[in-house]
C-alpha cells in the first residue's frame, strides 16, 4: 500500500514534506527492482541538490543506480544508520530507509510531483 | 581451502636467491627503506605446489569440461602452441631490442612472427592493416573507437556520438565513453537485428561511429549489413566491428567486405588462446586504408632484403597503446593456430561452430522458450522464462549444470532477453557431449515442472554451496 | 590440423535433425547474403603440428637471447623459478575463463583474492584490484580513477615517469578532458585545481626519492597522490603506503613473468580502502555459502561494464588473471626472505657495477643520488653508438636514453639484477673500458 501523505516521481523516489523540510527515499518498486541493497552514497550536509539532478547511487548486487532528487534544497541531515545498515532501505523503503532531508528552496516544485493515486496508476502502466 | 598465508610458518626454507659474488655490501640510507619487511608468505616449494595444486581442482575449464560459455568460445587450446610459447628464444627476448641500433638483428625471428600474423589476419578479415598491440578485445574497442576519433579529427570535426545496438557488450558503450563520445543506443528489431528505421533517425553528421557485433550478440547475421554501413558512410560515419564472434564466419564473411571500417579480433577467443581464467588476451585491430595513417606505433616494416624492423615516424599516429608490440606470446600461439589449421581448417571451424550450436537449438526448442526463432550461427539464445514462472530461473539452471560437471552458458547477457541463457558449444565439441548436455539440460526443464524447490540447494557437489554475494559486497573482505 | 571432433557421419546425423536432410551445411549459412560473401580467403593450406613446430621453432632461433644483457628501462630479467611455469600452465588455471560462476571456479577466486593480498602487503595498501593490463594502462587507469574521486582533471606528472608509460597515458586520454604538464617540481605548479599528481619510484632513471613531503603537499593542495613502483623493489624499499600514496600502480613483470617481448605483462593498481568503489578492474572478496564455508566471489561488479555499461569505471573485461597467478606464486615462493634478498641482491650488484664502471676513463657517473638496480651513466660520445658496437662484444650494453630525451645522447641506462654474476660484470666493464680507449 503505498503511503497516501508521500508525493512521488517518476523515477521512483518518495518524498515527505513538512512546511520547508522535505524527506527523500526510495519506494517499494524501486527497492525491489533494486534487490538487497549493499551500500548507498550519501551526500554531504550542506551540500545543494537540485530536482531531478542525482544526488546519490545505491547499489546492490547487481545493480548501481542513481537517485534522483524530487525537489531542490540543501541537505540538513542523512541517515547515518545505511552505512552499517543498508537494508533498512529494502526492509523498510518508506520510513527506516529513508536517505536524506533537505530544507527546501523551492517549494512550488512540488506542483511537478505525483500523489500515490498517480504513482500507482504510474506503476499500472510500466506492468504492461 | 586454507589460504597460502595460512599456511605461513617462520623458518621454513624458502627459495633461494645467488649469493652476493662481488666485493660490493649494500648500503642505502635508512630513510629509503621500508621500516619492516612485506609479510608475505614463508613457506617452502613443496608447499606452495600442493596448495595451488589443490586450488586447480577447485576449477571448472576447457580441458575437463563442457564450458559453451556464449560470446566467449571456449574451444580447445592447442598444447603445441603452448610449448612454442615457452622457447627460450621468444621468452627471454627483451623488447626494447630492436629500439636500440643495430638491435632489430636479434629480433628478425619475433618481428616476422608479428608481421606474418597481421597479414594473415588482413586477410582473414578483409582489412588493409593491421596492429598487434591491444592487449585484449576491449582495449582493441577502444583501439578501434581512437582511431576513428583522430580520423575525424584529422578531418576537422571530431563529432560527438557513437551508437550501439541494445545488445551490444557492456565493454561497447564503456569504451566508447572513454575515448570521450555520447552513446545513443539502437533498437533492435523483433527479428534480433539492428532496427534499420531507428539507425536512420538516429544518424546524422553528429555520429562518430557505429559499433556492432557481426554476427550480433544473438548469434544471428544481419543479412541487411553493408545497408547499414552504407546508409553510415553516406553521413561520413564510420563503422566499428566487435568480431567477439569471428568463429561463425571465419572464411565466409570477412568484416571488411561488410563494409567495416576497422575490426578487432580476440585471439583467446576465435584463434584458441587460452582464456587463462581470465587473460592475458589479445584484440588486434585491422583498419581500411583511410585508418591506416592513424595506426599506433612502432609499426612492423620490412625492408627490400627482407630485414624486419620498425618505424616510429608516423606523425598522424595515435601514439601508444600497449609499450611494445601487444601480448607477442599470445599473438605467437594464434599464429601458429592459423599455420596449423590453414585455409581449410579454418573454414572447417565456422561450419562445425554453427552446426554444433543449431544442433543445440533444435533439440532444446521444445523445452526452452526460445526468443528468436530463426537459425542462429555459432551461438544460439533460450530464455527460461517458461521456467521462471515455476520460480525457476537462468541462474537456477547454471547453478544446477554446475553439479553436472558441465560449466553454465553465459547468463543474463544480452540484456534485451529476458532471463537469457546463450550457449556456445564451438567446434571442438564432439556430437557425444552435445547429447549428454542436451540430456541434462531435457532433465532439468523436467525438474523445473516436476519439483521446482529443489533448484535452491544446487550446487551441491561443489566445496561450496551458492556463495552469500550480498555479504560480499556489503561486508567488503578484499584482502587478508 | 583440425581440433575438429565430429566425424563426418555425426555431422550428416545432427544437419538432418537440424532439418537440412541433404547434408548441405552450406544452408546454415542463408543469411550471408550471396554477394557478402568473403572476396578472398587466401590462406595457405593448413600444416601438421611438425611442420609449424619446425618453422616457429626457426623463428625463435632468429632471435639472439645470449648477449649478456644489461638493459632494462622497466622490463627486467630476473630468475624465474620453474616451479611458476609447471603450476601455471596446469590447465585447470589457463584453459578457465572468468569466475563468474564463483563455485565453479573457487580455484581461480582464491587466487585472486591471495594475490590481492599479497600486494596489498608488499605495497601498505588496503585494497588491490584484480590486474590491469600493464604499468602503461595502469597510468591511465590511475589518472581516471583520480578524476572520479575529486572531480578534478589537472595533472602534474614527475619527469621521471616511464617515458613510455607517458605516451600510453597520453594516447589514452587523447579525447578526455584532462590537463596534463610534465615537470620535474612538482609542489611548485601545485594549486587547489590539481587532481593528482604522479610518481615513479625508483624513477625511470633508476633514482631512489623519499616522497614523503612532496605527497603532503600534495594532500594538503586537495590532490591525490599515483604512484607507479617497480614491486620487486619493495622487498627493501619504502613503500608508497608509508609515504602517503593514494593510487599504487605498477608493472609487474619482474615478479615471475618472462620479458615475452613485449607481454603478456602484469598492470597492478591497489588503493586506500576509501577509494576502493572508484577502483576498475574485477576485485574477488571473502563471503560464505548457506552452510558456514567460507568461499570467494567477484563483488562490487556494480563498477564494471558489465553492469554499469557507459557509466562503467573501465571498459577492462580480460585482464590478466594467469600473470597475476604467477607473480602470486612467485611472491610465494620467495617470501618475506626472499623477495628482500632478490631485492639487495639486484641492488648490490648494481652497487658493483657502479663502482667498477666509476674507475673507467671516460665515465661520469653520479655518485650521490640512490639508486635501485639501474642507474645512469654519461659516456664521452653518444650511447647509442656504443651500444651497437659493445653487441658485437657480446653485451647490450643498457638502454641508450638519447632515444627519448634529446638532452641525453651520451648517457645510457644500466641495469643489473640477481643473475648477473661478478665475472659477467667485469667482462661487460672491460669491453667497455676497451671501446672506449679507442
Amino acid at each position: 500500500m503505498l503511503p497516501e501523505n508521500l508525493k512521488y516521481t517518476k523515477e521512483h523516489e518518495w518524498v515527505k514534506i513538512d512546511n520547508d523540510q522535505a524527506t527523500f527515499g526510495i519506494t517499494e518498486h524501486a527497492q525491489s527492482e533494486m534487490g538487497d541493497v549493499t551500500f548507498v552514497e550519501l551526500p554531504e550536509k550542506e551540500a545543494s541538490i537540485e530536482q531531478s539532478k542525482a544526488f546519490s547511487t545505491i547499489e546492490s548486487v547487481k545493480a548501481a543506480s542513481e537517485i534522483y532528487a524530487p525537489l531542490s534544497g540543501s541537505v540538513t541531515d542523512t541517515n547515518e544508520e545505511l552505512i552499517n545498515k543498508p537494508e533498512l532501505i529494502n526492509e523498510s523503503p518508506y520510513e527506516k530507509g529513508w536517505i536524506c532531508k533537505i530544507k527546501l528552496s523551492n517549494p512550488a516544485e512540488a506542483d511537478k510531483l505525483m500523489d500515490a493515486m498517480a504513482y500507482q496508476q504510474y506503476l499500472e502502466t510500466l506492468k504492461k | 581451502m586454507q589460504l597460502i598465508f595460512e599456511k605461513s610458518k617462520d623458518g621454513k626454507k624458502v627459495f633461494p636467491v645467488p649469493e652476493n659474488d662481488t666485493p660490493a655490501k649494500f648500503k642505502l640510507d635508512k630513510k629509503y627503506m621500508r621500516e619492516t619487511s612485506a609479510e608475505l608468505p614463508q613457506v617452502s616449494e613443496f608447499d606452495v605446489v600442493r596448495h595451488f595444486t589443490g586450488l586447480s581442482k577447485m576449477n571448472l575449464s576447457v580441458d575437463s569440461n563442457f564450458y559453451p560459455l556464449g560470446s566467449c568460445t571456449m574451444k580447445y587450446n592447442p598444447k603445441f602452441t603452448e610449448a612454442l610459447a615457452a622457447l627460450e628464444g621468444f621468452c627471454d627476448l627483451h623488447p626494447f631490442l630492436p629500439w636500440l641500433s643495430g638491435g632489430a638483428r636479434y629480433a628478425q625471428g619475433a618481428l616476422e612472427l608479428i608481421y606474418q600474423l597481421q597479414k594473415q589476419l588482413c586477410e582473414i578479415t578483409g582489412m588493409s592493416a593491421f596492429t598487434t598491440q591491444p592487449l585484449a578485445g576491449a582495449h582493441g574497442e577502444l583501439t578501434g573507437i581512437l582511431l576513428i576519433a583522430a580520423y575525424h579529427e584529422h578531418k576537422g570535426n571530431r563529432r560527438k556520438i557513437v551508437l550501439i545496438p541494445d545488445s551490444g557488450h557492456g565493454t561497447n558503450p564503456a569504451t566508447a565513453t572513454i575515448a570521450g563520445y555520447q552513446v545513443k543506443t539502437i533498437a533492435s528489431d523483433k527479428n534480433g537485428v539492428l532496427d534499420l528505421n531507428a539507425l536512420k533517425s538516429s544518424l546524422n553528421k553528429d555520429v562518430a561511429a557505429i559499433m556492432l557485433t557481426c554476427p550480433n550478440t544473438l548469434g544471428i547475421f544481419n543479412s541487411q549489413i553493408k545497408e547499414v554501413t552504407d546508409l553510415a558512410h553516406k553521413e561520413g560515419t564510420l563503422v566499428y566491428c566487435d568480431g567477439a564472434n569471428l568463429n561463425a564466419i571465419l572464411g565466409r564473411a570477412r568484416p571488411g567486405d561488410l563494409g567495416f571500417d576497422a575490426v578487432h579480433v580476440n585471439l583467446h577467443k576465435t584463434f584458441a588462446t587460452p582464456h587463462g581464467g581470465g587473460g592475458p588476451g589479445a584484440g588486434p585491430v585491422g583498419v581500411k586504408k583511410e585508418l591506416a595513417p592513424f595506426l599506433p606505433v612502432p609499426r612492423i616494416t620490412r625492408e627490400n632484403k627482407g630485414n624486419f624492423g620498425l618505424d616510429f615516424n608516423s606523425k598522424l599516429s595515435i601514439g601508444h597503446i600497449a609499450p611494445f608490440y601487444g601480448n607477442f606470446l599470445v599473438l605467437l600461439k594464434a599464429y601458429a593456430y592459423i599455420l596449423a589449421l590453414g585455409k581449410n581448417g579454418l573454414l572447417e571451424v565456422s561450419e562445425n561452430a554453427v552446426i554444433n550450436a543449431n544442433y543445440i537449438m533444435h533439440k532444446l526448442k521444445d523445452y526452452y522458450e526460445l526468443p528468436y526463432n530463426r537459425g542462429c550461427m555459432h551461438e544460439c539464445i533460450f530464455s527460461a522464462s517458461k521456467q521462471a514462472k515455476n520460480g525457476v530461473h537462468a541462474l537456477d539452471i547454471a547453478k544446477a549444470l554446475i553439479d553436472k560437471g558441465i560449466h553454465p552458458p553465459t547468463i543474463y547477457f544480452p540484456l534485451i532477453v529476458k532471463e537469457a541463457m546463450m550457449i556456445e558449444p564451438t567446434e571442438t565439441e564432439s556430437k557425444e557431449t552435445l547429447d549428454s548436455f542436451i540430456n541434462v539440460m531435457i532433465e532439468l526443464s523436467k525438474l523445473a515442472e516436476d519439483d521446482p524447490s529443489k533448484f535452491k540447494d544446487f550446487p551441491k557437489t561443489t566445496p561450496v554451496g551458492r556463495l552469500d554475494e550480498v555479504k560480499a559486497a556489503k561486508d567488503l573482505n578484499l584482502r587478508t | 590440423m583440425s581440433y575438429i571432433s565430429n566425424t563426418q557421419d555425426d555431422k550428416l546425423k545432427m544437419l538432418q535433425a537440424i532439418g537440412i536432410k541433404d547434408g548441405d551445411a552450406e544452408k546454415l549459412f542463408k543469411d550471408i547474403p550471396k554477394d557478402l560473401r568473403a572476396r578472398s580467403f587466401n590462406i595457405q593450406p593448413g600444416k601438421n603440428e611438425y611442420e609449424v613446430t619446425q618453422h616457429v621453432k626457426g623463428l625463435a632461433e632468429k632471435n639472439n637471447t645470449r648477449l649478456i644483457s644489461f638493459l632494462g628501462a622497466g622490463y627486467y630479467d630476473h630468475f624465474i623459478p620453474a616451479a611458476i611455469d609447471a603450476l601455471a600452465s596446469r590447465s585447470e588455471f589457463y584453459t578457465a575463463y572468468t569466475p563468474y560462476q564463483s563455485e565453479a571456479s573457487q580455484g581461480t577466486l582464491q587466487a585472486i583474492y591471495e594475490y590481492q593480498s599479497a600486494i596489498c602487503r608488499l605495497t601498505g595498501m588496503d585494497v588491490a584490484n584484480a590486474s590491469l593490463y600493464d604499468g602503461g594502462t595502469a597510468v591511465f587507469e590511475a589518472t581516471m580513477m583520480a578524476m572520479r574521486i575529486t572531480k578534478k582533471s589537472k595533472f602534474l606528472i614527475d619527469s621521471g615517469l616511464n617515458p613510455i608509460h607517458k605516451k600510453i597515458l597520453y594516447t589514452h586520454s587523447d579525447n578526455l578532458p584532462v590537463d596534463f604538464k610534465e615537470t620535474s617540481d612538482v609542489n611548485k605548479l601545485l594549486d587547489d585545481k590539481t587532481a593528482a599528481i604522479i610518481l615513479q619510484n625508483p624513477n625511470f632513471f633508476g633514482t631512489i626519492t623519499d616522497y614523503t613531503d612532496i605527497i603532503k603537499k600534495a594532500h594538503n593542495a586537495g590532490a591525490v597522490v599515483i604512484m607507479s613502483v617497480y614491486p620487486l623493489s619493495l622487498g627493501i624499499l619504502k613503500t608508497p603506503a608509508e609515504m602517503g600514496a593514494d593510487i599504487v600502480i605498477g608493472e609487474c613483470q619482474s615478479l615471475g613473468i618472462p620479458l615475452s617481448f613485449g607481454g603478456p605483462y602484469l598492470g597492478f593498481m591497489a588503493t586506500k580502502k576509501e577509494y576502493v568503489r572508484k577502483m576498475p578492474g574485477r576485485i574477488a572478496g571473502v563471503t560464505t555459502d548457506a552452510l558456514g564455508r567460507r568461499g570467494f566471489v567477484l563483488t562490487l561488479q556494480t563498477r564494471e561494464q558489465h553492469i554499469r555499461r557507459e557509466k562503467a569505471t573501465s571498459n577492462i573485461c580480460s585482464n590478466q588473471a594467469l600473470c597475476a597467478l604467477r607473480a602470486l606464486i612467485y611472491m610465494c615462493l620467495l617470501g618475506k626472505e626472499g623477495l628482500k634478498k632478490v631485492a639487495q641482491s639486484s641492488a648490490v650488484k648494481a652497487e658493483y657495477a657502479k663502482n667498477i664502471l666509476s674507475k673507467i676513463k671516460g665515465i661520469k657517473l653520479e655518485k650521490t643520488l640512490p639508486t635501485f638496480n639501474e642507474f645512469v651513466i654519461e659516456l664521452p660520445v653518444k650511447a647509442d653508438k656504443i651500444t651497437q658496437k659493445m653487441q658485437d662484444k657480446g653485451f647490450i650494453a643498457g638502454f641508450p636514453l638519447g632515444r627519448f630525451y634529446d638532452n641525453m645522447e651520451k648517457h645510457l641506462l644500466v641495469a643489473v639484477t640477481e643473475k648477473h654474476t661478478k665475472q659477467q660484470i667485469d667482462r661487460y666493464a672491460k669491453a667497455l673500458e676497451l671501446l672506449l680507449c679507442n
